[in-house]
């Protein structure tokens, strides 16, 4: 790889943002998986490589009374083995696990997978459906933005420069709520979602939905939050009818594009095909849940 | 700026000096000597690099070389101890799982990973676990079978 004039370890969030504010041309590195790789494709190297894995609020997943918080840096690995968040966010941690290969899970970061803007990101819809908030540090200080917020355009983001997302954070869902989420991809292991759909939804003790989200992926510029395919939900039994209206509502709001991975028609009839089974899955689990 | 790096590779110390921008698989290879470890495509999609990082199986042109720093690196010289080969290099010669052997280093060094963890896999949890590791030479039946064999045999069955 061509040179790149330095490679800072901080280990505070303070020195990180520091470096970060001072040099517009260094940039952040969590596992590699995305800027390594574009740094080589792009011959554009950053002046340095600002590694964040030695600070604390940056790695590791705590769940506690409130929710999760989920250092940006944490490897989908170590998500993937933390029982607690499994039992709690299946979806968002079964979305987290389809990350890439078992090397790429050793490395890759939610975090990262958002601030790389990919329309198609894997982990984006169930952060949304989650009602997840990014916490992000600058030179001004800190603030949370909502994950349907956080990307504004393929591989754009509401981070300015010298900004650095520092964690996740989900509230603890409430009772008889459950998650999931559906990618469809070309290829059954390793590859780019042709479309995805994430749900999570809330019953009350007679079985009807209460409150819903729907998120769909890589059929519009950003990940969407769909609030007709949930208003499709609440207020149903999440019987058939209930998800076909949501599929139809996640169909019509997609807008996709043709690409390598699908035609825009056949991505449109696709996300409505995900929705309704996610929405299923993430019903049968809240059913089953206190 | 050159980085100077102390790390622990193969249960060894070692220190070297690198550029910022360096992967760990071009000093493994270049700086350090160890060329068991190979570059297939140098974007983590096909494996051939894959080593342990702290216990972590992780492709090594992913990894820059500065960051494993105070951390611990295993790579395919590493699995056998000394002249006696690990199961799953036993079983790969067995079983004829390799045909050019480029992709071989690290189809071992990920199979070990999954064995540390689980000497019982199923052929499915196999066949996924090395779905980042590619060959273009065998058609993968040869290595999922080593495997398989290996991980019976360091549970003491014979199959």
């Amino acid at each position: 790889m061509p040179q790149t004039q330095a490679y800072e370890a901080p280990r505070t969030l303070a020195d990180a943002v520091r470096l970060l504010s001072t040099d517009g041309h260094a940039r952040p590195l969590a596992g590699g998986t995305d800027l390594l790789v574009q740094s080589r494709a792009t011959q554009k190297l950053p002046s340095t490589f600002v590694d964040l894995k030695r600070i604390p609020e940056l790695v590791g997943i705590e769940v506690g009374p409130d929710g999760l918080r989920l250092g940006a840096a944490t490897s989908a690995a170590v998500i993937c083995e933390h029982a607690e968040a499994r039992r709690l966010w299946p979806g968002l941690v079964e979305a987290i696990g389809l990350l890439g290969s078992t090397q790429i899970q050793g490395r890759a970061s939610v975090g990262g997978n958002l601030c790389n803007g990919s329309p198609a990101a894997d982990t984006t819809c169930s952060l949304i459906v989650n009602r997840a908030r990014g916490v992000i540090a600058g030179a001004k200080g800190e603030r949370t933005v909502e994950v349907e917020r956080f990307t504004t355009g393929p591989g754009r983001t509401v981070l300015e420069p010298g900004d650095l997302l520092v964690a996740l954070v989900v509230p603890r869902p409430a009772a008889r709520t459950a998650d999931a989420y559906l990618r469809l991809i070309p290829r059954s292991e390793m590859d780019i979602a042709a479309a995805g759909a994430a749900a999570s939804v809330t019953l009350d003790e007679r079985g009807v939905c209460t409150a819903a989200r729907v998120a769909i992926g890589a059929v519009a510029p950003t990940a969407l939050l769909v609030p007709a395919a949930a208003d499709a939900l609440i207020g149903s039994r999440l019987d058939d009818a209930a998800l076909r209206r949501a599929a139809d509502a996640a169909s019509a709001a997609a807008r996709p594009i043709d690409d390598k991975r699908g035609t825009a028609v056949y991505r449109k009839t696709v996300v409505g095909v995900l929705t309704r089974r996610a929405a299923g899955i993430a019903a049968e689990r809240a059913r089953a849940r206190p | 700026m050159t980085v100077h790096v102390r790390t622990t590779i193969n249960a060894e110390p070692q220190e070297f000096l690198c550029e910022p921008g360096e992967t760990l698989l071009e000093a493994l290879r270049s700086r350090l000597g160890l060329t068991g470890t190979k570059e297939g495509c140098a974007t983590g999609d096909c494996g051939a690099c894959s080593v342990l990082l702290d216990g972590r199986l992780v492709p090594a042109c992913l990894v820059l070389a500065a960051e494993v720093s105070g951390r611990e690196v295993l790579t395919v010289e590493g699995v056998a101890t000394g002249d006696t080969l690990h199961p799953v290099q036993q079983k790969f010669l067995e079983h004829a799982a390799l045909q050019c052997g480029v992709c071989t280093p690290g189809f071992v060094v990920a199979a070990k990973a999954l064995l540390d963890h689980n000497d019982d896999p199923t052929e499915e949890q196999v066949r996924y676990w090395l779905a980042g590791n590619l060959c273009r030479c065998t058609g993968y039946d040869k290595i999922v079978r080593a495997v398989l064999d290996a991980a019976a045999d360091m549970r003491g069955v014979t199959v």
